[in-house]
């Protein structure tokens, strides 16, 4: 232990304890803008300094550990010195920043903005000087960088690198023309970027903010030819209700449903229902593949991001992937099939929107083979936060909704579904069916498969199913991925079933959910918090099966006839191919 | 965005390849092996274009955009091939005092390109360098082993043209 004062008040604190976590520990924060806690911990914005006693400067306290030679020493977090810095450091960052809040996605939600309030700027322009003038980078589907707003805290680079894997973007140039771009100046679309969005939730300003489709979703509802229906993803409804007050691992699900009615959808799905269908599919898939000697391991195919992730940088594991498509093109090939012909619907008419935690949604929409109408399965998809834009416009005061229910036969779905939205979550449901499937079909198989759930980066479990032993792997964030692929590749590993997610902890935690500040990212694990509101949803359903589900076995009945069936491929499975995007 | 890829088609020679594999299997692995390999790779080629960096990267497991930041962060690499002529202005402190940023500029305009770059015919390409240690002559630039001191703006066309002929 370490004895120092904080601001003249005495503690102790574990050795190795950065200063900035000793005053947390001890009810004092310190405000930061680059620090992201395990993966940028650089000290580079200088908002953090504190003063100490016997250093000859500022120091940088997310950076600082204290140590034995720090005994008895004084730290000030909140001296003239120390607020007259960061103030000023404040200034020096406005001082090359566009200052466009008014009309930005991140106001009110922006971190330099809330810092400036905070540290008493009161002189934007204090620093007259130079500014940069970066071209927007619009080229991709899923988002955009306004460098013109970037204070190169390098998060976003943080993130895609060391939790991704993928590092396509980095600090270019040097000194005051540093840009945070991707390798000369080429566009994000033309690089292997995997469009999972991580960088857009670890911005702390508005340089990165997905594209917003929203204004279509509009125009879609005020066209009185279109008939405009909605699927909402389960990850969705773990994380809206932070952007309305509620507690981080709170679920609307129930108020998701109401405020998309009420916005104008002439039906409110739940992706649910595309979750059920894909385990039906996947699991029949698996089971397939072990009895006659298909391509082993199965890798799960339902993140648009890591499809994109194998598809550059593992083309080598394609033929792994799973053929079924996500739960929201499955969702969306139905509505556009078996829903439209039982409603007398031309398909053609239809305006099919999700919402989304995920950036890479907005991608997937547009890939090859994945038109089961013959028009694309789903016309737009939008984020957590863009559905967040659209009840605020609505004036619907959400906490004030009532608890409804979806529609049928695309609704609530199994618990199994629901679970989707964690990472595990697709492991466990396509367990629960598959293990019933194999040891006779009978009612009382096991439903909750504990050793795939949980926040790790990769677990591992052996389940022993009837004479057989199945071994599966669950990852999420795609370094994990790498990592775990170039273990199987290597021969390291022997399993037969993978789930990955690009996210790490999985959707909950997915590039389009609700922003959380590094402030509260530091400090609250949201993958857990998150992933316990959908736990929860799935131990009170009272069907946790997906082949359970009414509406899966109204569908198959009428429609489907058995998973894996000549019509199921037509509608719910599609291909891979391998991408030369620059990496 | 601008795509700030070389105006000059690339090609290598089968040794240049040869070379360049040798040097990347050799550091490879080492911690810190980027910059070594970069330095040889620049003594290789002559400058750092895409294709080089793309080898370097493939080859190292290395993002793209690592080397590509890593390459301009250091004025000493260069993403451009040098031409016929290679114009050095100096920007230290004395030339700078006495004008060398106006003669800077001049350059770039009459020569159409930006600093760092070479002209599309290969003849001349244009970098600012630190001191030469010919202060007294501010301010200085080199065209390849000429020296011309206490230049003025307009004296620039005038000396571009002589290497033109």
């Amino acid at each position: 232990m370490v004895n120092i004062k904080i601001n003249g008040i005495e503690y102790s604190v574990e050795e190795g304890t950065t200063i900035l976590e000793a005053c947390r520990q001890n009810g004092i924060r310190i405000p930061t803008l680059c620090w992201l806690k395990d993966i940028n911990a650089i000290g580079a914005c200088r908002i953090c300094v504190v003063e100490m006693s016997g250093a000859r400067s500022l120091t940088a306290a997310c950076v600082y550990p204290l140590s034995k030679f720090d005994e008895g020493k004084n730290i000030l977090t909140h001296s003239p010195a120390v607020l007259e810095s960061r103030k000023m450091t404040l200034q020096l960052l406005l001082s090359n920043h566009n200052m466009d809040c008014l009309a930005c996605a991140r106001s009110g939600n922006c971190e330099l903005q809330a810092l400036c309030k905070e540290l008493g700027v009161d002189d934007s322009s204090y620093f007259e000087g130079a500014k940069n003038s970066f071209d927007i980078d619009r080229s991709s589907k899923h988002m955009y960088r306004d460098d013109n707003k970037c204070i190169n805290c390098r998060r976003c680079v943080a993130v895609c690198e060391k939790n991704q894997g993928v590092g396509v973007i980095g600090a270019n140039e040097r000194g005051f023309n540093t840009e945070i771009s991707c390798a000369f100046g080429m566009d994000l679309a033309d690089t292997a970027c995997v469009s999972c969005g991580q960088c857009i939730t670890a911005c702390p300003t508005g340089a990165l903010s997905e594209r917003d489709d929203t204004d279509k979703v509009w125009e879609a509802l005020a066209d009185p030819e279109k008939v405009v229906v909605v699927q909402a993803a389960p990850a969705v409804r773990a994380s809206l209700g932070e952007a309305f007050g509620y507690p981080i691992g709170t679920s609307v699900e129930g108020k998701l449903a109401a405020s998309l009615r009420r916005l104008g959808f002439d039906a409110v799905f739940d992706t649910n229902f595309g979750a059920d269908l894909t385990i039906m599919e996947e699991s029949n898939e698996f089971i397939d593949r072990m009895q006659n000697g298909g391509v082993l391991p199965m890798i799960t195919s339902c993140s648009p991001g890591w499809i994109r992730f194998c598809e550059a940088y593992f083309p080598e594991f394609l033929p792994n992937l799973s053929s079924c498509k996500s739960p929201q093109q499955m969702a969306g090939a139905i509505i556009k099939t078996y829903w439209a012909k039982k409603k007398n619907i031309d398909p053609k008419n239809i305006v099919s929107v999700s919402v989304m935690p995920c950036t890479a949604k907005k991608f997937e929409i547009g890939r090859d083979d994945q038109s089961a109408a013959g028009v694309p399965d789903v016309d737009i998809s939008i984020t957590t936060r863009e559905l967040v834009k659209m009840i605020n416009k609505a004036g619907l005061r959400f906490t004030e909704l009532p608890d409804e229910k979806f529609d049928s036969p695309l609704s609530e779905g199994s618990g199994a579904a629901v679970i989707f939205g964690a990472t595990g979550g697709v492991m466990e449901a396509a367990l629960r069916t598959a293990v019933w499937k194999l040891t006779g079909e009978a009612p009382d198989s096991p439903v909750e498969f504990n050793e795939v759930r949980g926040v790790e980066g990769i677990k591992f479990a052996d389940y022993k199913v009837g004479d057989k032993t199945v071994k599966v792997a669950v990852v999420s964030g795609l370094a994990n991925a790498k990592k775990l692929l170039n273990q199987v590749k290597n021969g390291e590993v022997d399993v037969q079933f993978i789930e990955v997610m690009a996210c790490p902890g999985g959707c909950v935690n997915g590039g389009g959910q609700v922003i959380q500040p590094a402030e509260v990212r530091n400090f609250t694990d949201l993958r857990a918090e998150r992933a316990k509101a959908l736990y929860s949803l799935d131990s009170k359903r009272a069907v946790r099966k997906s082949h359970e589900s009414p509406d899966i076995k109204e569908v198959y009945e009428n429609f489907l006839g058995e998973p894996g069936s000549h019509i199921a491929h037509e509608t719910l499975h599609t291909t891979y191919k391998a991408s030369s995007l620059s990496k | 965005m601008a795509f700030k890829k070389s105006v000059v088609a690339f090609s290598q020679t089968p040794e240049q390849e040869q070379k360049l594999m040798e040097v990347i299997n050799k550091e490879k692995g080492h911690k810190g092996a980027l910059m070594p390999v970069l330095q040889q790779a620049q003594e290789i080629y002559g400058y750092l274009p895409i294709e080089v960096q793309t080898i370097i990267a493939e080859e190292m497991g290395i993002p793209l955009e690592k080397v590509y930041g890593v390459v301009t962060f250091y004025a000493q690499f260069s993403i451009n091939p040098k031409g016929k002529y290679k114009i050095s202005v100096c920007l230290g402190t004395a030339c700078y005092v006495k004008g060398s940023g106006d003669v800077y500029n001049k350059l770039q305009e009459v020569l159409g390109i930006n600093g760092g770059e070479l002209t599309p015919d290969g003849l001349f390409s244009l970098d600012a360098c630190r001191c030469i240690g010919a202060c007294g002559l501010a301010p200085v630039m080199t065209i390849n082993d000429d020296v011309y001191g206490r230049l003025k703006v307009d004296e620039v066309e005038g000396i571009l043209a002589k290497y033109k002929e």
